[in-house]
C-alpha cells in the first residue's frame, strides 16, 4: 500500500516495512524514526546504515549477529531502539523485517 | 572400491544409508555411516514424555535395526573432518577417506549460551524438553507440581521444530485440566519473534488458539540472562518475567565437530545450496537434515523429502551429470493443541500455511491449518510412520517431495 510521509510518497507493507527500498532517504528515516518516537543520534545512523549495508550483501540479520558486529553491542542496540530494536531499526532503514526463523 | 561416507546416524542419515544401499552397490562402492551413539531417539517424541503419554520405551531404539546390513556402521566420536583432504579423523585415532561425503550430524541445544541458564536451577526448575535428560526430570517434576507460574520459552531462532514449544504449552494446559488444576497454574508463552509463529496466517491462527486457552503470550522477548536467585527471566530491555518452572528451548547449534572442522557459520551450521543440498564450499560434500544452514524448518518431515531429493543427486553426482535444483523447502508440519486434537501445516520456502485438505485436494482426510482429531491420530500416526517407513527411506504414498499448492486456500500467488 501507499503511505505519504516527510512529504513523499512509499509503498509499505501491512506492517509499515517499505517494500522498496529505493523510494527511502534520510528525510524518510528520520520520518519513520519520529512515527517510533526516535529521534536520530549520529550512534543511530552509525546503526542504520550497517544495517542497511548487511541487506544489501545478503546477509541475514540477527539480533546475535549485530551483537557481535563490532559496530554495537545488544544492550546499546536496545538503549538505541528500545522494546524491539531488529524490528524498529530495519523499519526505519527502509529494509524488510528479518525472516529471522522458519 | 570408491568410497560414500555418511556423518550421523539420527533421523537424516539413517534415511540416506537406506536410499543409497539400493543404488551404490559393491564392489563399486562402500557405504559407511558414523555415530558416536548406539540409541537412535524418536525426538519427535520428546514433546510427550513430560505429560506421561508416552514412556522413554516409546522414543528408543537401537540404531542398527535401521541400518542395511550392506552398510557399514562404525560406532565413532567424529573428532574433526578434513575436508580438502577428503577424509574424517575420529576421537579414537582411526581415519577414513571418502569420495563423497554426506554431512547429517544435527543440531543440539546450547544452554551455555544465556548466562545463568544452565545455573543452580538446571532441572530443577529451569528445564529444556529438547533432550531425553531435560524431558524426563520435567516429567518427574511436573508429576507432583502444585501448581504456580509456567514460563514456556524461547531463545532465539532457528530451532529445531519451531511449533514444538506451542505445543508445549497447548498440551500443558490439557495437562492441567485434567488433573483438575488449571486454576492454580498459570502459563506464559515468551518468545523473540513479535507474534506466536513466523508466518502471518498461521499466526493468526495460533494466537486465537492461544487466546482460548487463557495462554499469555509476550513477544519480542530476547533474553539475556536467567536469575536463577529470583526465578525469572531478563531481557536486554530489562523486562523481567517470573516464573516457577521455566521451560525454556535454548539456542540450537551444529554440532561442534562442525566448528572444529571450520566447516560451519556462527551456529556451527553448513553453508549449503538450498535447492540441490551440495555444500557450498565443497562439491563432494553434501548437507541434510538439522545440520543446514538452508532456510528450511528443521524437522524430521523436511529430512524426509530432502532425502529423496538428494538421493537423486547423488547420483547425478557421482556419474558426473548436473545436479537438480529441486528441493523448495517443503515441511509438513502436525501440531498438537491439546484436548485430543491437532492442527496440520504444509509449507515451503515460497508460500506459507494455509488453509485447505490434505494430501488429496479437496478431499482431505486431513484438514489445514483447523484443528481437529482426525489431525491428532495423523500426529500419534507420524511415530508408526517415523519408525517403519520414514528412517527406511519408504515413500510415502501420495505425498510429494516438492510441495503441492491444489486444495489450499492461497490469497494470491505470494511469496513470503
Ligand atoms: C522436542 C522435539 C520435537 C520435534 N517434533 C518434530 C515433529 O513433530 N515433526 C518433525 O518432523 N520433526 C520434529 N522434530 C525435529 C526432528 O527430530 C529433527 O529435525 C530430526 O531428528 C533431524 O534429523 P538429523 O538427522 O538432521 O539430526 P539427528 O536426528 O539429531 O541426528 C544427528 C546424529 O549425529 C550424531 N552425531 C552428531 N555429532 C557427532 C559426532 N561428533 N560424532 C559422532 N556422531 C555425531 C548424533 O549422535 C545423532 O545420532 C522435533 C525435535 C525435537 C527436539
Amino acid at each position: 500500500m501507499e503511505k505519504v510521509i516527510a512529504g513523499k510518497t512509499i509503498h509499505v507493507n501491512e506492517e509499515g516495512f517499505m517494500t522498496d527500498f529505493k523510494e527511502w532517504d534520510n528525510t524518510i528515516g528520520e520520518a519513520l524514526a519520529a512515527e517510533n518516537e526516535l529521534s536520530l543520534s549520529p550512534r543511530h545512523w552509525e546503526v542504520l546504515t550497517y544495517l542497511q549495508n548487511e541487506w544489501k550483501n545478503e546477509v541475514p540479520l540477527s539480533i546475535r549477529k549485530i551483537g557481535k558486529s563490532g559496530v554495537v553491542d545488544i544492550k546499546e542496540f536496545y538503549q538505541l531502539f528500545p522494546k524491539a530494536p531488529l524490528k524498529t531499526a530495519t523499519k526505519i532503514a527502509g529494509i524488510p523485517k528479518p525472516a529471522s526463523c522458519i | 572400491m570408491k568410497h560414500l561416507v555418511i556423518l550421523g546416524a539420527g533421523t537424516a542419515g539413517t534415511m540416506m544409508a537406506n536410499h543409497l544401499s539400493h543404488h551404490l552397490k559393491r564392489p563399486e562402492w562402500r557405504i559407511s555411516i558414523i555415530d558416536e551413539r548406539t540409541e537412535h531417539h524418536y525426538q519427535p517424541g520428546y514433546l510427550f514424555l513430560p505429560f506421561d503419554i508416552y514412556e522413554p520405551e516409546d522414543i528408543i531404539k537401537s540404531i542398527d535395526e535401521f541400518i542395511p546390513k550392506t552398510v557399514d556402521l562404525i560406532q565413532a566420536s567424529i573428532d574433526r573432518v578434513v575436508p580438502e583432504e577428503n577424509k574424517v579423523l575420529m576421537a579414537d585415532g582411526s581415519v577414513e577417506v571418502y569420495d563423497v561425503l554426506i554431512v547429517a550430524t544435527g543440531a543440539k541445544i546450547a544452554p551455555e549460551e544465556t548466562e545463568g541458564m544452565k545455573g543452580s536451577e538446571w532441572h530443577k526448575s529451569v528445564f529444556d524438553f529438547y533432550t531425553f535428560e531435560g524431558a524426563l526430570n520435567l516429567r518427574n517434576k511436573l508429576r507432583d507440581w502444585k501448581g504456580g507460574k509456567l514460563v514456556v520459552h524461547i531463545t532465539e531462532m532457528p530451532i529445531k521444530c519451531p511449533v514444538a514449544p506451542l505445543e508445549f504449552a497447548f498440551l500443558a494446559d490439557s495437562y492441567f485440566k485434567n488433573k483438575h488444576m488449571r486454576d492454580k497454574v498459570e502459563i506464559t508463552y515468551v518468545t523473540p519473534l513479535s507474534g506466536a509463529f513466523t508466518k502471518p496466517k498461521a499466526t493468526a491462527t495460533l494466537e486465537h488458539l492461544l487466546e482460548e486457552k487463557h495462554i499469555n503470550i509476550e513477544g519480542d522477548f530476547a533474553i539475556e540472562q536467567v536469575d536463577n536467585e529470583n526465578k525469572q527471566i531478563i531481557d536486554y530491555g530489562g523486562r523481567a518475567i517470573p516464573f516457577d518452572i521455566l521451560v525454556t528451548v535454548p539456542t540450537n547449534k551444529g554440532d561442534a565437530v562442525i566448528e572444529r572442522s571450520g566447516m560451519g557459520d556462527d551456529l556451527n551450521y553448513v553453508p549449503t545450496h538450498k535447492a540441490t543440498l551440495q555444500s557450498k564450499n565443497h562439491k563432494n560434500v553434501f548437507v541434510l537434515g538439522d545440520a543446514s544452514n538452508i532456510p528450511a524448518s528443521k524437522a524430521g518431515s523436511v529430512a524426509h523429502f530432502e532425502a529423496e531429493i538428494l538421493t537423486e543427486n547423488i547420483l547425478r553426482y557421482v556419474k558426473g551429470e548436473p545436479l537438480k535444483e529441486e528441493f523448495d523447502g517443503h515441511a509438513n508440519c502436525f501440531i498438537e493443541t491439546g484436548g485430543g486434537k491437532a492442527l496440520l501445516i504444509d509449507f515451503n520456502y515460497t508460500h506459507e500455511p494455509v488453509e485447505g485438505t490434505f494430501p488429496f485436494p479437496g478431499v482431505g482426510p486431513l484438514r489445514l491449518l483447523k484443528e481437529s482429531r482426525m489431525n491428532h491420530m495423523g500426529k500419534l500416526a507420524f511415530r508408526w510412520v517415523y519408525w517403519h517407513m520414514l528412517l527406511k527411506g519408504t515413500h510415502i504414498p501420495f505425498v510429494s517431495p516438492t510441495m503441492s499448492t491444489s486444495g489450499k486456500k492461497y490469497d494470491k500467488a505470494e511469496t513470503v
